[in-house]
């Protein structure tokens, strides 16, 4: 399983000098395996530059939704596979009581906010609600995708693929109302998902100045991750959803905070454009 | 996966989290009626805190707490406020008489409501109760 960052910043997309390490995207994360159609986690602004690579690639291409807030879902009208005509794109969402996926992406994909609805890419979409009652398959790889705390139905990913297993938390908080430490796997958030992962991408977007003004805006502190996966016996984390106000040095900082804080863990800021293989 | 003890849906944890956070007592059951949560509002009434306790099957807290009608009859189990939200999955209000842990006898009103998730999903039930009025 090989796991590429194309975006890895939170809330905004934010280019310039100070965040070229890092990079300026937002959310996007690609997955390949063998025999495995292509698994594209989050449609950020990440996913513009991907779609320009797998273009020319033939192939499913599986888009998994965390949620569909804006940073999540606002590379989608660039991605260029989605104009190709025949091209098979699934993209796969959060479940709503209310409207299916189709109802709350044309929302966004629709006149005023922009003037090419679904219906006119011509590529052959097919929405997904996500199951939320147990694994279901793409292809070779296990997918279980879980509501975990962040505002509005979000969902968390793991991916296994018989051979390595990553769990993708991009936006989480699981922090929310919690007295003590994150120690209960019963009462965690995001728990199942995290067991034992290989790899975690899970949001560290704050300091822990920061989260005392914004509890309950749906994001962890640096620590907050560290705890999760430490209780949940992960092998490595990656820090995810960068504050945009964040230069390229405080990560560095903050990341080797939490590295030093961790223990029997490798603790990592994951920056755009870094691919990794789980094996 | 090989969490030890599963995970609970999100709901459930959520409302943990503002049950722990409420001064009203409040007493919360799964799918199966088990006790999984209350809150320390609903310590004194109970007559112990939850940490002390650990969760209890549907038989175990129906035995510990003893559910009365006013009369002093057993409260039949289709007519548990919590019971009947699991199984009608709709709201249901009682005055009723329970034991707490140290035998002391309690007139409590209680209100429970089923809790559903996403597509209708059932995942347990919760009560707000609080002393009778005038008992």
């Amino acid at each position: 399983m090989r796991v590429t960052f194309w975006g890895t910043r939170g809330s905004l997309a934010a280019a310039g000098p100070a965040t070229v390490r890092y990079g300026g995207n937002t959310a996007c994360v690609a997955l390949e395996a063998q025999d495995a159609p292509l698994v594209i986690l989050d449609a950020g602004s990440g996913i513009r530059a991907l779609g320009g690579v797998v273009a020319g690639v033939p192939g499913r291409i599986d888009v998994l939704l965390t949620h569909l807030h804006m940073d999540h879902i606002q590379g989608l009208r660039f991605f260029a596979p989605l104009f190709q005509p025949g091209r098979d794109v699934h993209i796969w969402g959060p479940p709503s009581s209310t409207m299916d996926l189709r109802a709350r992406l044309t929302r966004y994909l629709s006149p005023p906010l922009f003037p090419v609805g679904l219906g006119d890419m011509s590529s052959d979409v097919t929405l997904h609600d996500a199951p939320t009652d147990g694994p279901f398959r793409i292809g070779p790889l296990t997918v279980t995708a879980s509501l975990v705390i962040h505002p509005g139905p979000t969902l968390g990913y793991r991916i296994d693929d018989g051979r390595a297993t990553l769990a993708y938390l991009p936006d989480h908080e699981p922090a929310l109302g919690m007295r003590g430490t994150l120690h209960d796997p019963r009462w965690l958030s995001g728990a199942e998902l995290a067991d034992g992962a290989d790899l975690l991408i899970h949001d560290g977007q704050y300091l822990d100045v920061e989260y005392q003004h914004r509890v309950g805006w749906g994001h962890s502190t640096c620590e907050h991750a560290v705890a999760l996966a430490t209780a949940m016996r992960v092998r490595r984390l990656a820090l995810f959803h960068h504050d945009p106000g964040r230069d390229d040095v405080t990560l560095d900082r903050m990341v080797a905070q939490a590295a030093a804080a961790a223990e029997g863990l490798e603790v990592m800021g994951a920056p755009e454009g870094l691919a990794l293989d789980l094996g | 996966m090989s969490t030890r003890r599963s995970q609970q849906p999100i709901e459930l944890i959520l409302r943990r989290q503002l049950a722990s956070y409420l001064s009203t007592p409040i007493f919360v059951v799964d799918t199966d009626a088990s006790l999984i949560f209350f809150n320390e509002a609903a310590a004194p009434l109970l007559g112990g805190r939850f940490d002390e306790m650990e969760a209890m099957s549907r038989d175990e807290w129906l035995t510990v707490f003893a559910p009365r009608e006013l009369d002093g009859r057993p409260v039949d189990p289709s007519g548990n406020p919590l019971l009947a939200a699991l199984t009608e999955r709709r709201e249901q209000h009682r005055t009723l008489t329970i034991r707490d842990v140290s035998g002391d006898e309690r007139t409590i009103e209680a209100t429970a409501i089923p809790l559903e998730g996403q597509a209708g999903r059932l995942l347990g039930a919760v009560a707000i109760f609080w002393p009778a009025a005038g008992r």
